[in-house]
């Protein structure tokens, strides 16, 4: 192999967005393995940070909280966006151009503004702060991600498949149980993960909508920082950092299924 | 089995007319070719038989039933797709069972059924194969077996071989032809394919701008087209200049017709030919040996005419020189101008 000093740049490059990627996240996972409590070195391994975390009702509360949001989630904005996905498929109606194109902006948007807007309206509406409300709005973020992965998968749907079925006699709920579902399904499980990621790991929107008190584990997290900073975070944070990327590498898998088979 | 009546059935898409007042019959048991260049409609005639479109007017019958309103999971039709639309994720066995899966026959039949099936079309040993594993020859069978293993009414084709390449495709019209006569299913047929149509079916039906130009047996529709645009579509024609016809023995008043006559008619020679064949004079342009056959192109008085014949039956001939063509004035064809 030769090594032209660009290869080698490149490599150096490559090398520093990794380091500057991950370095802070290893070394707070590293830092929650710490006995100190004020991150002195020399480095002594302790798991006594995740005892404590363990033992710290407010967080395993918030932690609770956090996943089953992030399951309701999951399913109403996979069910959801898996029909609108199919309609969209199949229907031609006016303003359906106009439609697909208004998916894109709330992925852009900046979540600090949808929250404020969410929060704006909600009030406006009468739903105000709570978890219906945090729930919309985690389902409203996480629609656009799941009609997205499965338009993709669906576009390289043939739709004779379904013309065939039911030249044998298939009626509309046996088509899409037994030859579009199945077609889609990497599409719909890589959307179900980026929904569940999208909620789990929301923080803004959250913060805005919920009431206090009742907070998911973000949100604690960041007024847990605010009070004071213990590696007690560094633990926790460590164990979202590990579901996150657990989900996201899922999800990356099976949109890779998608997209190849 | 059962005979399909469409009668006077029109379709519209928006402001555009696919089906023009078309009334065919379809008998039991026949093979029936719908050929037509595309846009003439014989995809949407055949849909619309299947139940994929409702016509703005008209009546469809299968057997005694009026099926233009039932949907087309209600038909009992057997379809074979263009691309064969196998499901990707079934085997070959499930892929040819799924009529009779949704159908609740019971699973003892179902397995026996199948194996009757794919025993037809001599796929037995690959039941258990993924649609991706099986080459084109082998999808096709499987479409046609999944097509046929719930004994529909009628077998509809949506130009099932044109993705085949020509060996393969030859050697899938005579067993197509085979599997049709040895269950004896009503087949409608769709293509744009002349030598196919007529390979393949016992009548032939020719749409153009979504009317029936002429329907009936191939030899009938091949000797006696009914205009010119039939002659050309099906065959070709070599159509006689206005200037040549004083002199020619005709099929009755030249008046407002037209007339031709087919390549494979006409004989070619350098000297004038004897009594009691029709003639006319050109200069070659071209002859093109093709193994057994050749093909002569000759310019008769500013029409290209096209002449083909056993490459033995054609003399030598001057390259660019004066020759005859000729042919028996029984074989001329007349067509209402």
């Amino acid at each position: 192999m030769t090594r032209s000093p660009l290869v080698l740049l490149g490599r150096i490059w490559l090398a520093l967005i990794l380091v500057f990627l991950y370095a802070p996240i290893l070394v707070m996972a590293a830092m929650s393995f710490n006995a100190s409590p004020f991150y002195q070195l020399p480095f002594e391994f302790s798991t006594t940070w995740y005892a404590k975390m363990a033992g710290n009702q407010q967080i395993i509360t918030a932690a609770i909280r956090s996943v089953l949001i992030a399951c309701a989630t999951t399913v109403v904005a996979t069910v959801l966006g898996t029909a609108a996905s199919v309609a969209l498929f199949r229907y031609d109606f006016p303003g359906k151009r106009i439609l697909q194109v208004l998916l894109f902006p709330p992925i852009a948007i900046p979540w600090l503004i949808t929250g404020t807007a969410m929060l704006v309206f909600f009030f406006a509406v009468g739903i105000g702060r709570g978890t219906p409300a945090v729930l919309i709005g985690h389902v409203a973020l996480a629609l656009p991600y799941v009609i997205v992965t499965v338009s993709a998968r669906l576009s390289s749907f043939d739709v004779t498949l379904e013309e065939a079925a039911r030249s044998m006699g298939a009626d509309a709920w046996t088509v899409l149980r037994r030859v579009t579902l199945p077609w889609i399904a990497p599409g719909v499980v890589a959307g179900a993960l980026f929904a569940f990621a999208v909620s789990f790991d929301q923080f803004v929107v959250s913060y805005f909508l919920s009431e206090p008190g009742d907070s998911t584990l973000p949100v604690l997290i960041y007024t847990a920082i605010r009070k004071g900073f213990t590696p007690e975070i560094n633990a926790i944070s460590t164990i979202i950092v590990t579901v996150s990327m657990a989900v996201m590498f899922l999800a990356t898998r099976y949109s890779k299924f998608g997209g190849s088979r | 089995m059962s005979r399909v009546d469409v009668a006077n059935v029109t379709k519209k898409f928006g402001h555009a007319t696919a089906l023009d007042d078309v009334s065919i019959t379809f008998e039991d048991g026949g093979f029936f070719a719908l050929l037509g260049p595309s846009g003439s409609g014989k995809t949407t005639l055949l849909r619309t038989i299947a139940g994929f479109y409702f016509p703005e007017s008209g009546t469809i019958r299968i057997g005694e039933q009026n099926v233009e309103k039932v949907p087309v999971e209600k038909r009992d039709i057997g379809m074979m797709f263009q691309n064969y639309a196998l499901f990707p994720n079934m085997t070959v066995a499930d892929n040819v069972g799924f009529g009779l899966r949704v159908r609740k026959v019971p699973a003892a039949e179902e397995k026996r059924r199948i194996a009757e099936a794919l025993e037809l079309v001599q796929l037995g040993h690959l039941a258990d194969r993924r649609p991706s594993q099986l080459s084109g020859g082998q999808r096709q069978r499987v479409a046609l077996a999944r097509a046929i293993v719930t004994n529909p009414r009628v077998l509809l084709l949506d130009e099932p071989l044109s993705a085949l390449d020509k060996t393969l495709r030859v050697d899938m019209q005579i067993e197509l032809k085979r599997i049709q006569r040895e269950i004896g299913i009503t087949t409608i047929f769709v293509t744009h394919d002349q030598e196919e149509a007529l390979t393949l079916s016992d009548r032939i039906g020719i749409l153009k701008d979504g009317r029936i130009v002429q329907a009936g047996p191939p030899r009938e529709v091949y000797d006696r087209p009914v205009d010119a645009f039939a002659a050309g579509f099906l065959g070709e024609a070599n159509w006689l200049p206005e200037a040549a016809l004083p002199g020619l023995a005709l099929p009755g008043a030249a008046a407002g017709r037209r007339f031709a006559t087919r390549p494979e008619m006409l004989s070619i020679s350098a000297q004038a030919p004897g009594e009691g064949r029709n003639a006319v004079k050109g200069r070659l342009l071209q002859r093109v040996f093709a193994g057994a056959m050749a093909t002569c192109l000759v310019d008769v008085a500013g029409t290209q005419w096209k002449l083909v014949a056993r490459d033995r039956d054609i003399p030598e001939l001057p390259g660019g020189g004066e020759v005859w063509l000729s042919w028996d004035p029984s074989d001329t064809l007349a067509v209402p101008a």
